[in-house]
């Protein structure tokens, strides 16, 4: 199964194996925290030099899943860039890469914590994006309904009998969808977690990510 | 007294306790005494921390009765940073240190002066410093050191080795080594603890041998209690006590403790207040506690040199013959005692291992030295050149280390404006911003297997800080689930959270802890220990062995087969509807865990499903949900190899290796002070990195230093081709109702490796299925 399919707020939408969400209605496409240019960053303040290429990676990955999905839009879920040296910081092939797939498409930028502003080299930024009655935004807010956000890089850890395997996943109860992050070079904080645990009800749905996508239900967890 | 006038480079092998260690300093005393000076003469380096504030114990006493006017101080990951600083500045005559220490220390612009006037340069241990990458990096920064004292004199003090040769390269190219071989001494008395219980099938904590231990401790002065691991110690340190009703003052001592424990330790030990310690390798190098009148080894020995250094603690008067006991801590371990026995009275050693160029410790040294100032690589390329194991470092290797310091060594150049390292138009390499180097030494500190954390109690309230208990490793503690109990210093804790690289823990008096576990290195059984093992089989020499061992033997033997040395015994059964193969290599742990990884590669490859597998030091155990009919065929020599490559890159202990490798070499921090600070999820695993490299870089430095360590260390490949060479493909197959009385008690060994194949895939979804249904859910 290289998709799942879960109804949210009387909406149909479709959690690909690869970490991106399908909105085939309204012809979205959503992705969260694809941190490019994380090398160029932790290059700068002396972390060393990481291997470069987590943009060609991750611009990879999405390129199929639009090329899967043939989106008319596609939102970048905020953090999309590491800062914005990281955002000036990509090669003349990743841009090339990056506007094959923004032509002929609307593409929106919401802004995240390492990407807080009105506008980049891309395109325009929002704050938060609303269609019908779903609202997109970086950093889920306490208490809000219909809403898609990013930023906690949720992952569950799932132990079998002669192994543990660790994966990024969607979280998504009756109100919110948590996603997971898109970028290479991003870790993950478990669903277990307070924070997490905090903005998503108990009867939420865990999607996890990888070579077919899974759910299991939160409460299994505990 | 060692002294002589002609080389610059000495090695004295003299066994463990016989004073070698105070008689490469007489000279040192000798010469500060006719001209005193001010600044450092002697550096002294031991492979542990422990060993140097020993030393300097020992120095001290004549030192004060004879009223010189020499310092002595020691520098370690314990000393503190005050008084680093001020070592720097003036540094005392006698500086003891351990070689990450030492790395740490010519990566200061001062080290020129430092070690302008040093005279004499002592590596105490030598032998078991070679044997690491530690000695990689000790070695690399005396190559460094010496251009600023010429004349300095250098000694390595060794235990009993059997190729002394090897080890006088390190000190100087071949032939300028003087080589001094002192007499031996008296034959040890080593013998194995007879028990009321044998020993059990499986385990490896000899806990069954707690009563006759605390005998044998009531009956002597005191005694050490060696374990091949932290959490063996632990385990048995813990028992020891449940069971020690007469109160004997019994301590507990190893690497991750907290300093001040151990620091307790020692000295109740010096005082003679405590009549046994438990401990592991960290009390395993020259310390000199006189008192000592018993040694015990629980677990087999692994390595017959090792056990001897290790008897050599009991008994430091060379009059006397030194006394030891060994505990096997199961039946199979019952053999290689008996064998490690015989080759001690044969006075048998194991050769010494010849380790490959760590081109990550080269990175390393690069970048450290690049703290101190700027350089000319073909200087550094002479110096490092100037040791006997590098003089074959090609330009090309040496040229491919300092590429990845500065640029990263990538085929894809970016981001060059903001390299740690640049290259000046003149030549010079230097740090593109000096405020890096701290950032540098604090990722360099240590070389070591796994990152640790340190362990604290949870602060009560109103109190700022809890008090420390000592170190795990970072694998054990992302393990735990709060509330989870565990040991360690002998007291079970209770875990709390883990926060900012601190595991946060509450006391807990509970009997037994919920998980015991944090791993340790474990070292491979020797070839010499394997094959003597093998020939004892195959000579049935069984009239020293106990009942209980013959038995077992016998009952081998008529179910199945003995394994034989000249061919590879394979044997197949069938178990709670999974399919068993069993391999008898006897290539030593790390070789047979890789047998497995590539046996259960073919089998993947043949579709017979593999599960996993688990090894010890004589065997390999797969399973999986399909039978092996031709065992034969996962064997053959261009299959095997052929997969190698293919597996190597993507299996776990590749992984695991390309994490320390890349620590090493710099590439990923041990602190990353700037990105702790934003949240768990800015951190990322090491696996992604190694992923990364493997799908756009596949030739990067890292791969191939990463690929050289794996094939000899934990993967020990060559250990499988001789095997496979040796056997010739002779390969006795036996096709078995049910496990075998030797394949049995690997179905309780520890450490299973799950294979992460088709296999697998099919289980999440199975106990997907199972959580779904639990919860009573239908998705």
């Amino acid at each position: 199964m290289h998709s799942y399919n879960f109804n949210f707020i009387g909406e149909k939408l479709t959690a690909l194996r690869t970490g991106s969400l399908f909105w085939e209605e309204m012809g979205i496409l959503c992705v969260s925290d694809l941190h490019l240019g994380k090398t160029h960053r932790l290059n700068r303040i002396g972390a060393g030099a990481l291997p470069p290429y987590e943009n060609i990676d991750t611009l990879k990955r999405l390129q199929e899943d639009i090329h899967n999905t043939n989106p008319t839009c596609v939102i970048c879920l905020g953090d999309s860039f590491d800062d914005p040296l990281a955002e000036r910081s990509l090669s003349t092939n990743e841009i090339a890469s990056l506007e094959v797939m923004q032509k002929g498409r609307d593409w929106i930028w919401i802004s995240g914590n390492h990407d807080p502003y009105i506008s980049c080299k891309y395109g325009n930024y929002l704050s938060s994006f609303s269609k019908s009655a779903i609202t997109f935004r970086h950093i889920a807010l306490r208490g809000e309904n219909g809403e898609i956000s990013g930023h906690y890089h949720p992952k569950i850890s799932v132990k079998l009998s002669k192994a543990t395997v660790v994966r990024a996943c969607f979280i998504a109860d009756q109100n919110k969808i948590i996603m997971p992050a898109y970028g290479t070079y991003t870790g993950g904080m478990s669903v277990r977690s307070d924070e997490i645990k905090e903005l998503v009800d108990p009867d939420a749905i865990v999607m996890l990510t990888g070579k077919k996508i899974r759910a299991i239900p939160y409460s299994s967890f505990f | 007294m060692f002294e002589s006038f002609e080389t610059s480079a000495q090695l004295l092998i003299a066994p463990t306790g016989s004073g070698k260690t105070l008689s490469g300093f007489l000279p040192t005393l000798a010469d500060l005494y006719l001209n005193p000076s001010e600044k450092l003469h002697t550096l002294y380096i031991s492979p542990l921390k422990a060993l140097a504030s020993d030393i300097k114990r020992n120095l001290e006493r004549p030192i004060d009765e004879l009223k010189l006017d020499i310092s002595v101080e020691d520098r370690t990951g314990d000393t503190k940073q005050s008084t680093k600083k001020k070592q720097r500045v003036t540094p005392p005559n006698i500086l003891l240190t351990t070689p990450e220490s030492l790395a740490l220390l010519i990566s200061y612009p001062e080290a020129p002066r430092i070690f302008s006037n040093l005279k004499r340069i002592i590596v105490d241990e030598i032998h078991s410093i070679t044997e690491s990458k530690r000695g990689d990096q000790l070695f690399l920064a005396i190559s460094n050191l010496r251009k600023y004292c010429l004349d300095a004199k250098i000694i390595g003090l060794s235990a009993t080795v059997s190729d002394p040769s090897l080890i006088a390269g390190w000190l100087a190219p071949e032939s300028d080594c003087e080589i001094i071989l002192s007499d031996p001494g008296l034959e040890p008395n080593v013998s194995i603890l007879k028990t009321s219980e044998p020993p059990p099938w499986a385990g490896s904590g000899g806990l069954y041998s707690i009563p006759e231990v605390i005998e044998e401790i009531a009956k002597h002065k005191t005694t050490l209690i060696f374990h091949n691991t932290r959490a063996q110690a632990e385990i048995f340190f813990h028992n020891l006590w449940l069971e020690n009703n007469k109160n004997l003052p019994i301590a507990i001592h190893h690497g991750s403790l907290d300093k001040e424990q151990r620091r307790q330790v020692e000295e109740a030990m010096v005082r003679g207040e405590l009549r046994a310690v438990v401990c592991t390798g960290s009390l395993d190098l020259g310390i000199d506690w006189g008192s000592v009148d018993l040694v015990i080894q629980i677990g087999a020995p692994r390595q017959v040199k090792r056990l001897v250094q290790r008897i050599g603690r009991a008994n430091h008067v060379h009059s006397r013959a030194s006394k030891a006991l060994l505990i096997p801590a199961n039946r199979l371990e019952v053999l290689e005692c008996f064998t490690a026995l015989d080759a001690i009275n044969e006075n048998k050693l194991d050769s010494e291992i010849q380790t490959h160029v760590p081109l990550d410790v080269i990175c390393q040294h690069l970048l450290l030295i690049a703290c101190a100032g700027p350089f000319k690589p073909i200087d550094i390329f002479n110096e490092i050149r100037s040791i006997a194991k590098y003089k074959n470092l090609s330009r090309q290797e040496f040229d491919q280390c300092l590429d990845f310091c500065i640029t990263g060594g990538y085929a894809l150049k970016k981001y060059e404006q903001w390299h740690r390292l640049v290259q000046a138009s003149d030549g010079f390499v230097k740090l593109r911003d000096p405020r890096v180097a701290n950032r540098l030494r604090m990722n360099a500190g240590t070389i070591q297997d796994s990152d640790t954390l340190k362990v604290k109690y949870k602060a009560k309230q109103g109190k700022s800080k809890g008090s420390s208990i000592g170190e795990v490793e970072e694998a054990f503690a992302v393990s735990l689930t709060p509330g989870d109990t565990f040991l360690i210093g002998g007291k079970i804790v209770k875990f709390e959270s883990l926060r900012e690289m601190i595991v946060e823990v509450s006391p807990k008096p509970e009997k037994r802890p919920k998980i015991a576990v944090f791993s340790g290195t474990k070292f491979a059984t020797s070839t010499l220990l394997c094959d003597r093992i093998l020939k004892t089989l195959e000579d049935k020499r069984w009239d020293n062995l106990p009942d209980y061992l013959c038995r077992w033997l016998e009952q081998q033997e008529s179910y199945s087969k003995l394994p034989e040395p000249n061919s590879l015994l394979i044997e197949t059964f069938p178990r709670n509807n999974l399919h068993y193969t069993c391999v008898y290599g006897f290539a030593g742990r790390n070789a047979q865990q890789t047998l497995g990884l590539l046996l259960t590669k073919r089998m993947e490859e043949l579709n017979l499903n593999p599960l996993g597998f688990v090894a010890n030091d004589y065997t390999t155990l797969v399973w999986g949900l399909t039978k092996v009919l031709k065992p034969k065929k996962l064997l053959e020599g261009e299959n095997i190899l052929r997969g190698l490559d293919l597996w190597l890159s993507n299996n776990a202990v590749m992984k695991r290796t390309f994490r320390s490798v890349a620590t090493v070499a710099g590439l990923i921090e041990r602190n990353l002070p700037g990105l702790k600070k934003s949240g768990r999820q800015a951190t990322f695993s090491s696996d992604i990195l190694y992923d990364t490299l493997l799908r756009y870089d596949p030739n990067h430095l890292l791969l191939t230093a990463t690929k050289n360590e794996a094939m000899q260390g934990l993967v020990d490949f060559g250990r499988i081709e001789n095997m496979l060479e040796k056997t010739k493909n002779r390969i006795d197959h036996i096709d078995l109702k049910r496990v075998s009385p030797f394949s049995a008690p690997l179905l309780l060994e520890a450490g299973r490796i799950p294979i992460h194949g088709s296999a697998i895939e099919l289980m999440l979804d199975t106990e997907i299925n199972s959580l779904i249904a639990d919860a009573g859910l239908d998705y």
